[in-house]
Formats: C-alpha cells, structure tokens, sequence
C-alpha cells in the first residue's frame, strides 16, 4: 500500500515531503532505484533526515532497514546535517605524498572540527577528507563546495576560509 | 545535426562521409584553438581561459566559430574554438593549443588572451613567454613534438583525447568514430567479434589483465535471454584518474565500445556506473548518450539490423569496493555494494541473475580503435602477451605529473625520467633520489630502484608480486617514510573494507593496529612476524579482490624496506623522519631561549648547555619521560 497524502511534522514542512514524491514519481517507485532516489533526496535537504527515509522505504514497499543500510554502507549519504560551505580534502595516495595531512590538521584547528565532529557549532562548514578526487596532478587537491582548488598549502586553505566567512558576512 | 547524411540508419559509408563533410568544413577556418577543460584544467581557470578567447577573437574583428554547423559555414577568415578533454599535462594547465601551427601555450591566463589573439592569430608569431620551458635545456618548446614529457609517450587511447571536442559527436565521426561499431553489427556475426579481439590480445585494463575477448565469449555461449554489459567507471584507486579522462576527454569512443561489446555478447541494455567523484564524467557520457541516441546510433534497429540497445548512465555513491564486479552489480540492483562469491562468474549469473559482462573504461575505449587499426597493426604495440599501450596518471614527487600513456614493456625508468622528467623534492625542487613507486592502487605493491629496468606488463608484475592495478604511478623520495605509507595504504583498504568477510574486517584493522604500535615506537620484532602471519591471513580468507589483496602493500614494502620496519622496530628511530613519536628528542634551535628550565626539569641529566645559549638533549641518556617539554615554556622540545 502507498502511503497517505504527505505527513507534515515539526520542521519538516508537508511542502518538502511534496519534493520526495515527485523523486519517487520520477524513480517509478522502483527499489532497484534506490540509490539515484537517495541521492536526489540528499541533493534536497543536504542530508537524509530518518523520516524521509521511513517514507522512502514505506513509497517503495521495502523494510526501512534496507533503505538505512544502503545509505550507511555508501560514503556519500550523510545522515548528520552538513555545514553550508562542505571542504573536502582530497588525501588519495598522490595528496598524501605531498603533504595533505598538515592541511587537514590546520582547516581542523581554524574551524575547530574534528574527525568525529566534522561539522561546525553554526552549521557554516563541514571539514571531510575523500579517497581520491582524480585531480592528482594538482596535489594536493581541496574542493571548496564544488570547486576544485589544486597545489594547496595549510595557510592557503585557511585563506580561502577566511575570504568564505568574510563574503558570508557581507551577505 | 544536419551534418548527419543518413536518413534511417547509418551504414559505414553515410558514417565515413558525415566525417569527411566535417573535416572538410573545419579544415575552411584558418585557425583553430583547443582550450583544455579537463578537471585539473578547469581547476586552474581554463573555462575563463575559453570565454575570454571567444570575447577577445571577436573583439579583434575575426569570424569566431565555436560549433561547426553546416548551415553557417566558416570562411577562410574565421577562427573555431572549442574545449577538449584532459591533455594530459595537467600541472601546466590551462593549456590552449593553436592549430595547425601545433602550438602548445601552458599557464594561460585570461590575461594573456589579448596577446595570443594579437600575435598568433593575427601574425602566426608565437608568444614565447607561455610556452612550455625545458629546464634541462633551457629552452622553450614550441609544441608537443618538442615537449619530453610527450615525446617519450605512445598515445593510443588518448590519441584524439585533448584534441577532439567531446560534447561533440559530429567531431567523433570525423575522426573515423562509430565505423567499427556499425562493421561489427552490420557484417560480423557475435562470435566474429569475440574471436577478432581474443586474436588481438587485449587484456582487461581495470587490473585483472583477463583476456577481454575470452571473457565476451563466456557471455556470448550463454543461452539466449536478457544480456547486460556494464562499463566499469568506479575507478576508486586513489591515485588514478586515467578512466576519468578517457570519459571526459573522448566519451563516444566508450559507447563506441559499448555497442561493440553488446553485439558480441548479445545485450540490448548497458549500464555505465561512473564515480560519484567524477561529476564532469557524468555530465559528457551522459550527453554522448543522449546525442548517439538523436543520431540513431544508440537505441532501436541499430545499423538497420533490428537488434536494440540501451544505454543507462548511473552514479556511484562513494564505495571503493564497488569496483569489484559482483559488488557493482549489487549496486546498480539499489542495493549495499558487497561482493558475491564466484562462481557463479558475472558471465552466467550477473545482473538480476542474467548473463553480464563487465568492462573497464578503457578497455572498451581501446575495442572500436581494435578493431579500425586492424588486429595485427595491435599486436605491433607493447609486449608479447601484453600487446597495446596503458595508461597511467604519473604523480607524487616527480617534476612531470598527469596522464600519461606508454606501450606495454616500457620501463619505469622510461616513466619516472624520461615522460616523468625525474623526481623532486618535497618543495618541486630537484632532483631526488628515488625511493619507491606504487604501482596498482592500495591493493598493488611497490617498485624500487632495482626494478627501474624491469619492462612493465602485466606478468612481469606479477611476477614481482605487484600488479597493474587501474594504472596510478606514485612516484616517491627519499623524505617518504615507508612504514607510513603502508599503514596509509592500510587505512585506505580497512575503511573501504564492506564487512562481509571477517578476516578482512577484523583483520584488517588488526593489521592496522600493530602498523600503529610499529609507528609509535611500540612494536617488537614479534609484532613483525604477527603482522606478516595476519596478512597471508586475510589474503586467504577473504572472498573478494578488495580483502585478497589489501595486505600486498605490507608484505611487499615490509620485504623491500626491511631495514626501515627494523629501524621503527629495533632502534626506534624513523630514517625519513616522518613518525613523530619515533623522531630523536631534540632541542628546536629557534625556539629555544637557553632558559635552563629543561636542564632543572630533567631526572636523568640528559640535557645540557650554557645560560642563554642553545641547549642539547642527549639522545642516549634520555628516557623519554617528557619532564623537559613540559617544562619548556616555548615548546622548543620536541621527540620526547
């Protein structure tokens, strides 16, 4: 059975929800779809809220555990918020020879992150490393949202935050 | 599309004359200006780069002609500029390249635009300033023909990549593009095709190196019934970006191979499943989808034969272990991407239980050029049983990165010193010394000095315990720790390990584990014998590639920088300097005020030196206990 006419909850506004249907629709509900429906839901809301997830799972009539285990098993489904401006250092083996980690120590220590807390209080970055960004003769490689930023240094990764909060507060 | 001559469906001679009608319209223009817009290009501006130069042409009075229509022909005056995929030379991007004079301007700048319109374009003068500097000979190269890096290449695969504009088919048709295709449908039976390229030799280039014509004819024997071919696109190694540019640069020859390889195996629908990482790639195949379909050559009566094919573009999400083949299929299925144990081969059971082939990127990138060139023109290239060229993306500590391409039994010396240009320091001076490359990804090995002459194919590595892999040459010097590259090699595998199998699990993170102690100055020679056990350990008890060869790196590096692991076992001390726990302690002479705090602080009197001069730490009677550095105001103390 499909589920009723679109739930509103707290923060999560009937109007979004409208947006996954159309996902859904566009994806003929078909499960095998799931990951390219996940990745537009993600595209959405910048992250999988758990209810969406239920409702994805609930649309597609499978058990909301295998929608949670496809978006854990894959890097790219995030089930935290992520910060608006997301800095993903590239440290594939080419950027870790040259020297990534130094960058990642220092966009960690300016932006007050962590591995484990990759996200900052305001919700303004999101400091990640990837596996390999495919720029490696750029090493080492930052992608600023999604920018690419090749031959990187630690001060001129804290630059580019700067000049990122500097045109936020403009705004 | 008007250049297209065929009214149904293409036959060999409508598509030999779309080409020549093409050719024969770009060769009108005077000049022509190919703008890079590969990702390292495209990082370093070049997008700007091609509109300033659209602007600028313009504005200097000349016909500026960015797509070559029929209905609008170019006079003798004008000027066609376009994009193209990676060139390859990534570090000197944004490359513009001006034909037919074979210029090749490196670092352009929308700045530089102006001038190069000024005196090139107008007076066929180069601007010396922007090309590319020998630094051996001092002198400036005017074109590729005279650039090392290119000169010591053989560029099979990449041959039209970085020339031909890949949002445009009409530009692959003129370039002999979608004839082999339409030869293979039209006047060769499936098993024809399977034996032509089983007869030429051509090994899988994903890494296995399995026979790729074989591998079709164990689809193509299958009973009829639905049939799949799927592209390999995840190309997770980090490292390698070869099948990126080969998507980006030149999109159609991959679909070229796709219809090649569905008409030898049977199938009417194919997938390509390119990385999430790879957006560009996405975008080009996903448009030489839709243009082939427009131009009917993708989609139903193919080359009137009646026989159909589909084409689904699908992004990957971010799992390294998806490269292997069983486990991308569970993927496209929208499912966790965890391998399956073989048999069943994809070749019987693949997607949803149907027969399945899956090729790598460049493979099928290299089948239709197979097929042009003929088998024996094929077999003239590389090695024996390794016939062709590989590409590969050469980085790290080498003066020349970027995507490369060579013929099989070329040595790493030809790589690393003559298209590399020799290795450099960690600061891009040179040169250095040669530690080691690392050849094949996390799950490859790593080559040394002593196999600097070795022919690379793909027994030779094996040979030697290493392996082809995808292709990523990561070239690395003295300063580079050995024992922190494997355990960086380690980390990479162990997140990427999908849990399936215990041992490569479990295993993995305890292989992890005892590289830390080792790193930390925490080991003994027992742990050496344990890490060695646990690796043949997991190798043997895990079902897919990914855990099978995560422990390679280790074992190799622990046999061929025995000495390094015994000197972060033994001596506690890390030759490169690179492991901070094992780093000698030591006084830093700029910090240090000669307070004397250190010298007070210390149990053991290992600290010595005079009021207001530099102190000294006596490596032999320090205990490590850290009472100087915790005294020290200044953190000038460090190693203890």
């Amino acid at each position: 059975m499909l589920p009723e006419s679109p739930v509103s909850e707290p923060g999560l506004p009937g109007r979004q929800f409208q947006k996954v249907c159309e996902i859904l629709a566009l994806h003929q509900h078909q499960s095998s779809r799931l990951i390219p429906i996940l990745q537009a839901v993600q595209e959405e809301y910048r992250y999988l809220p758990e209810e969406v997830m239920t409702y994805v799972a609930t649309s597609l009539r499978i058990p909301p555990a295998e929608v949670y285990g496809v978006a854990t098993f894959y890097a790219h489904f995030a089930l935290a918020p992520k910060g608006k401006h997301v800095l993903r250092l590239c440290d594939g083996t080419a950027c870790h020879v040259k020297q990534s980690i130094p960058i990642l120590e220092a966009l960690r220590a300016k932006l007050k992150v962590s591995e484990l807390k990759p996200t900052t209080q305001d919700l303004m970055f999101t400091v990640e490393t990837v596996s390999c960004l495919g720029a490696c003769g750029l090493a080492p490689v930052l992608l600023v949202n999604d920018q690419v930023y090749g031959q990187i240094t630690p001060q001129r990764a804290c630059t580019l935050v700067d000049e990122i909060v500097a045109e936020e507060q403009v705004q | 599309m008007t250049l297209f001559v065929w009214q149904d469906s293409p036959t060999e001679a409508t598509l030999a004359e779309s080409g020549r009608a093409y050719r024969e319209l770009a060769d009108v223009a005077q000049r022509r200006v190919v703008i890079c817009a590969g990702t390292g290009c495209v990082a370093g501006g070049a997008l700007a780069v091609y509109a300033e130069f659209v602007r600028a042409i313009e504005a200097a009075g000349i016909d500026v002609v960015t797509e070559l229509k029929a209905e609008t022909p170019p006079t003798s005056n004008s000027v066609h500029v376009s994009h193209s995929g990676c060139q390859g030379f990534c570090q000197m991007g944004p490359l513009a390249t001006v034909l037919p004079d074979g210029i090749l301007y490196t670092r352009v700048k929308p700045g530089d635009v102006a001038e190069i319109v000024e005196t090139t374009l107008r007076t066929g003068e180069t601007v010396e300033r922007l090309l590319y500097l020998d630094k051996q000979t001092e002198s400036r190269c005017r074109g590729v023909a005279e650039i090392p890096f290119y000169q010591a290449q053989q560029r099979f695969v990449l041959k039209e990549c970085g020339i031909i504009d890949p949002d445009s088919l009409p530009e692959y048709l003129a370039n002999d593009g979608y004839q082999a295709a339409c030869r293979a449908y039209t006047s060769m039976s499936p098993e024809e095709v399977c034996r032509e390229i089983e007869r030429s030799g051509l090994r899988g280039r994903g890494g296995g190196g399995f026979p790729t014509g074989k591998k079709w004819d164990l689809t193509r024997i299958q009973l009829d019934g639905q049939k799949y071919v799927i592209c390999n696109g995840d190309e997770g190694d980090p490292g390698a970006f070869m099948d990126r540019s080969v998507m980006e640069g030149n999109p159609h020859s991959v679909i070229e191979g796709i219809l090649i390889a569905s008409r030898a195996v049977g199938a009417s629908e194919a997938y390509v499943y390119v990385r999430a990482e790879y957006p560009l790639a996405v975008k080009r195949v996903r448009k030489a989808v839709a243009d082939a379909e427009a131009g009917g050559l993708l989609g139903d009566n193919l080359f009137g034969t009646g026989l159909s094919l589909r084409v689904t573009v699908m992004e990957g999400a971010g799992a390294f272990v998806c490269g292997e083949e069983t486990a991308l299929i569970a993927s496209i299925e929208g499912k966790r991407g965890m391998p399956a144990p073989k048999p069943p081969y994809p070749a019987q059971s693949g997607l949803w239980g149907q027969p399945t082939v899956i090729n790598n990127v460049e493979t099928l990138a290299s089948v239709p050029r197979v097929l042009r060139m003929g088998v024996d023109s094929f077999r003239a290239m590389g090695s024996r049983t390794s016939p062709g060229t590989k590409t590969f993306a050469l980085t790290g500590h080498v003066v020349n990165t970027g995507l490369i391409e060579v013929a099989f039994g070329a040595t790493l010396r030809d790589i690393v010193y003559g298209v590399g240009g020799g290795v450099t320091n960690d600061d891009g001076s040179g040169p250095a010394e040669l530690k080691a490359v690392q050849i094949g990804g996390p799950s490859g090995g790593c080559l040394t000095v002593d196999h600097l002459d070795l022919p690379l194919d793909y027994d030779s590595l094996r040979g030697i315990g290493a392996m082809v892999g995808s292709g990523g040459l990561v070239v690395m010097n003295q300063n580079t720790c050995m024992v922190s590259m494997a355990r960086f090699f380690m980390q990479f595998t162990q997140n990427e390990s999908c849990g399936k199998c215990v041992l490569c699990r479990e295993g993995t993170k305890q292989m992890l584990v005892l590289l830390d102690d080792i790193i930390a100055g925490k080991a003994t020679p027992a742990t050496l014998d344990l890490l060695d056990k646990l690796a043949r350990t997991v190798q043997k008890g895990s079902l897919c590639g990914l855990g099978k060869s995560a422990p390679n790196p280790v074992i190799l590096i622990a046999r061929l920088f025995r000495e390094e692991f015994l000197a972060h076992v033994v001596d506690k001390r890390c030759p490169a300097g690179r492991c901070k726990a094992l780093v000698a302690p030591h006084v830093i002479a700029d910090k240090c005020r000669g307070c004397g705090l250190c010298i007070k602080a210390c149990p053991v009197g290992a600290v010595t030196g005079e009021r207001r001069e530099v102190h000294a730490i006596d490596e032999n009677l320090c205990t490590r206990c850290g009472a100087c550095a915790k005294a020290c105001r200044l953190g000038a103390i460090e190693g203890v």
